[in-house]
């Protein structure tokens, strides 16, 4: 579950916090989507983007310290507390520190039923903790909710990619994968075209390749 | 069985390129302007004729929400379009599809109903986990732009429109379109109370309409063929082709388009090749999504999957996202799950919803292990129906419904796990 709690470590992480060169670009440019004097609809992306920038600057750990997100608040012009409310409703930002690759593992009924929990043992077998940080930084196990890819269940999401289709032996993979340093392949983790029924659509067919 | 030549979504499984020019190659923005050239009137009339209904689970008639739109704006507010694309509803996963591999559908129906709407713009609320998914239709976006299809004069027509990818950050809640348009606003996303709807009021205050992903993707398609053509699938009041989502215990779950009111039986047998370990292994499905009551097979197996098929067993469509438990599965674990959930996704605006989806999912924990009084049942549905209905929005009902489903067809279930539970202790004491 989501921390809530703003930053329980050192407070002076983040202070000095602005935005890069091309951050300040882009900054501007979700600003523009909105509507002149409705700058706080930008909120959400400007704190996605922040979030980013700061594991990029941070060696990998994506998350929002205050002072950041107090930039970011000074920077849309609205109080910290309504940014903070933003900040703490939203499960995606992290309002304290995690690992460089953040799996977050879906447990809702429908991966659950095709296996979470053999999921959760892979995990589990690497040195996962639920809610926890592995030692050397590199994990953090997070049960998440409904990722929305359900007929490929079981599901983890790692940053920004989803992995489908798993087993207990596929999730090691991928684990020991990131742990080497290695991308993994996302998407299914079986030999399945995206959302077609294993083994070649049913549908379609003129429109295989 | 649906033939491919009347399927909507042709590029579904990724097959072909999700750029603009294969999607072209495909259909997508042929003759966009002379479909604006009918008129927004006319727009509306043939999707009010195609009998098309919403796609994000209540199955609002489409047309007929468009047309609660002012005509014209009288105090120079404008009126938007908002896409709902959080697909959050656990079991449901076809938006994601159709934004990762036929984006343009979604970017052409976006021009045409905000025309047909008179909005100034499309905001496409794409849910936060969706990364990969936002980056695609950010780039189908651009590429419209660049092929002049969107901006000033769109597409040659002499309208302006503009559509923008907002993403959101993890908030099952945020698919509720007034808690949507809070969050599009930068705010927490709690539901707002209505009235006022948002045609009247939504998006900054101005006149909006929120549409399901799939409700908007496919109004090109419906207007090159017609009206006619679309409502010749499926059952009168339930026409049209719709994408279901068919997960779990089934031997190859996938996401397909097939016509509306085809039988259970059917669709798992034609694309998921049947249940896992044989027809008489079903135990439960449930038809539409996590809200939606589970039912037994018995009930389902012949049942036609549409919104009134599925209304006349007391459950329903919702999103056609199909949740298939074979007879290995607890089904009270299986529902105390979703309990979970919705205590987990409880926005903590309305006090009913706030406390009862934590306290219902604590009572199902219990009946999970059987450690509850046969009362208890019977308390337990008193307590959902003091929670449905009594809130802002439709989360506390539809964290209630599951529950309901589970009480009116597994009772039986519930009540041998008390005995049993029961009798394990007086073996233990004596």
């Amino acid at each position: 579950m989501a921390d809530h709690a703003p930053q329980k470590v050192d407070p002076s992480i983040g202070r000095g916090f602005q935005w890069t060169a091309e951050n300040a670009e882009l900054a501007k440019a979700i600003v523009a989507k909105y509507p002149e004097g409705r700058q706080q609809s930008a909120a959400m992306p400007l704190l996605d983007l922040a979030q980013r920038q700061f594991g990029d600057q941070n060696g990998g750990h994506a998350w929002l310290p205050v002072p950041v997100i107090e930039y970011v608040a000074d920077y849309l012009g609205m109080p910290y507390i309504r940014l903070y409310e933003v900040a703490s409703f939203y499960t995606m930002y992290n309002l304290n520190p995690v690992g460089v690759h953040h799996v977050q593992l879906c447990g809702t009924t429908p991966c659950w039923l095709k296996g979470a929990d053999e999921v959760m043992r892979a995990c589990k077998d690497m040195g996962l903790e639920k809610g926890k940080t592995t030692e050397d930084g590199l994990f953090t196990l997070t049960e998440v909710e409904c990722l929305g890819a359900c007929v490929n269940a079981p599901m983890v999401q790692i940053n920004d990619d989803f992995y489908e289709d798993l087993t207990y032996d596929t999730t090691k993979a991928v684990l020991e994968a990131l742990k080497k340093g290695e991308q993994p392949k996302p998407g299914p983790q079986v030999d399945r075209q995206f959302a077609a029924p294993q083994g070649g659509p049913t549908t379609l067919t003129d429109m295989v390749k | 069985m649906l033939e491919d030549k009347d399927r909507i979504f042709t590029n579904l499984y990724g097959y072909q390129g999700w750029d603009i020019d294969s999607a072209m190659k495909r259909g997508d923005w042929d003759g966009t302007r002379e479909l604006l050239a009918r008129g927004p009137d006319a727009i509306i009339q043939e999707i009010k004729d195609s009998g098309l209904r919403g796609r994000g689970g209540a199955g609002f008639p489409t047309g007929m929400k468009w047309s609660f739109m002012p005509k014209e704006s009288k105090d120079g507010r404008p009126s938007y379009l908002v896409i709902n694309a959080d697909e959050s509803e656990p079991g449901t996963c076809k938006d994601r599809e159709i934004i990762r591999h036929d984006p343009q559908k979604l970017v052409e129906g976006a021009l045409i109903a905000g025309f047909a709407m008179r909005a100034k713009a499309a905001y496409i609320y794409i849910r936060g986990e969706f990364v990969r998914e936002a980056e695609r239709l950010n780039a189908a976006v651009a590429q419209a732009y660049a092929k002049g299809f969107l901006g000033k004069n769109a597409c040659g027509s002499g309208y302006d429109f503009d559509v923008y990818v907002h993403r959101g950050a993890g908030a099952y809640i945020c698919g509720e379109e007034t808690a949507l348009i809070e969050s599009l606003e930068g705010k927490k996303g709690q539901p707002r109370l209505k009235p006022p709807f948002p045609a009247g009021a939504g998006l900054y205050g101005c006149p909006t309409t929120v549409n399901n992903v799939e409700s908007i993707a496919v109004t090109p398609t419906i207007l090159r063929r017609g009206a006619s053509w679309f409502s010749s699938f499926g059952r009168p009041n339930n026409a049209g082709t719709k994408l279901f989502c068919i997960s779990g215990h089934v031997n190859k779950p996938c996401t397909v388009e097939e016509s509306m009111s085809i039988s259970f039986r059917e669709l798992i047998e034609k694309h998921c090749g049947g249940i896992r370990g044989g027809w008489d292994n079903l135990l439960a499905v449930i038809p539409g999504g996590s809200s939606v009551p589970a039912l037994r097979a018995e009930q389902i197996i012949d049942a036609p999957m549409d919104f009134d098929g599925l209304r006349e067993l007391r459950s329903g469509l919702g999103t056609a996202a199909v949740i298939v438990m074979d007879k290995s599965t607890d089904i009270v674990k299986a529902i105390a799950r979703l309990s979970y959930f919705y205590k987990h996704e409880s926005c903590g605006q309305c006090t009913p919803c706030r406390e009862g989806t934590g306290w219902m999912w604590r009572m199902m924990e219990r009946m999970v292990k059987g450690d509850a009084e046969l009362e208890d049942i019977d308390m337990l549905q008193q307590v959902t129906t003091q929670v449905e209905g009594h809130t802002i929005c439709a989360l506390g009902d539809a964290a209630a419904w599951p529950i309901q489903g589970l009480i009116r067809n597994f009772r039986p279930v519930l009540e041998e796990r008390i005995a049993s539970a029961k009798a394990a202790k007086r073996i233990a004491a004596e």
